[in-house]
């Protein structure tokens, strides 16, 4: 690809994430592997393209991730604000242990909605 | 001060006078025992991060330490890529995996070297931000900090910079025993006391 940076390895990205909306207004996004530096852009991109006012919930589910860095942690920060903006709410499901310490070092957890399953993410 | 080989620059280690680290008379080798030269492209933190975690593993800490050393390790190298090199996904990196020994406290412990040939950065302004302030980025310093013991950034001797970070073994109260983990396993002593 002419487009990528200078060395940058290419692959995976359309198996990044899978996009589903179960019902009118809710979208969940699943990330299906480690949100890291190399990743957190494609998961900024497809929140940026869902967090408008017609979504009313927006559920990141992170059964599959088992690693965050704070590259992740500061993408969902940033729609954490957009989402007071759009009046959208964001709604992080099934976090492991791992990805949940670094929310706990950032001391970040108490400012997130985060719920044990997609079920309880998708109760109205 | 002792030169030791870490690719193609060389890591200097205190003669033991400077008071910045104190470890090098615990480690079990004066050479890093792991050497990796990587360039500066995301795409392989990954594997970057699952090797020190196996190793941390094998050197003692548990499975939370281990991911939460490999967290320290991949903030470090964001910062490098992101700050130190803007981004360019080509430039080198250098990173150095020491054991450090036992000592009273401790069952071992593991240091980090990251050596790059970015600019050189005053070590006092590399702080992250404050918590208080909810906003994206400027993590990975205190993430980096919180993790492990001791963390220290200084310029290198011709170009770039150095971080050297270190993490120890929490030494367990009352360690499991084998028996703990055998239904029905009874010591001989214990046998013995129960015979008439």
């Amino acid at each position: 690809m002419d487009s990528a940076p200078k060395g940058y390895a290419m692959g995976e990205s359309d198996t990044f994430l899978i996009i589903s909306e179960p019902s009118t207004g809710v979208v969940v996004i699943a990330p299906t592997a480690d949100v890291d530096m190399s990743r957190s852009p494609m998961l900024r991109t497809a929140i940026q393209q869902h967090m408008k006012p017609s979504t009313e919930t927006l559920v990141v589910h992170l059964e599959d991730v088992g690693y965050m860095d704070s590259s992740g942690l500061a993408t969902l920060v940033e729609a954490m604000r957009t989402g007071k903006a759009t009046n959208t709410n964001l709604v992080l499901s099934a976090m492991g242990p791992k990805v949940l310490a670094i929310f706990e070092i950032a001391r970040l957890e108490s400012f997130f909605t985060i719920v044990a399953g997609i079920d309880e993410a998708l109760q109205p | 001060m002792k030169n030791l080989s870490l690719g193609v620059p060389m890591i200097h280690l205190p003669d033991g006078k400077d008071p910045y680290i104190g470890h090098e008379q615990e480690f079990m080798d004066t050479t890093p025992h792991i050497q990796i030269r990587l360039i500066s492209d995301p795409t392989y933190l990954c594997g970057v991060r699952e090797m020190v975690a196996s190793v941390a593993r094998r050197l003692g800490f548990d499975d939370m330490d281990c991911s939460k050393i490999s967290l320290a390790l991949d903030e470090a190298l964001c910062n490098v890529i992101r700050h130190g090199y803007t981004k360019a996904f080509d430039q080198p990196i250098w990173i150095g995996i020491t054991p450090l020994e036992p000592n009273a406290e401790s069952p071992g412990g593991i240091m980090i070297v990251i050596e790059d040939e970015a600019k050189k950065v005053d070590p006092s302004k590399i702080i992250g931000r404050h918590l208080e302030d909810i906003k994206p980025g400027g993590l990975g310093v205190h993430i980096i900090r919180e993790v492990m013991d001791s963390v220290r950034y200084e310029p290198r001797e011709t170009i770039g910079m150095r971080l050297t970070m270190t993490k120890r073994v929490v030494r367990e109260e009352n360690p499991p025993r084998l028996r703990d983990h055998l239904p029905g396993f009874v010591r001989k002593a214990d046998a013995a006391s129960k015979r008439v």
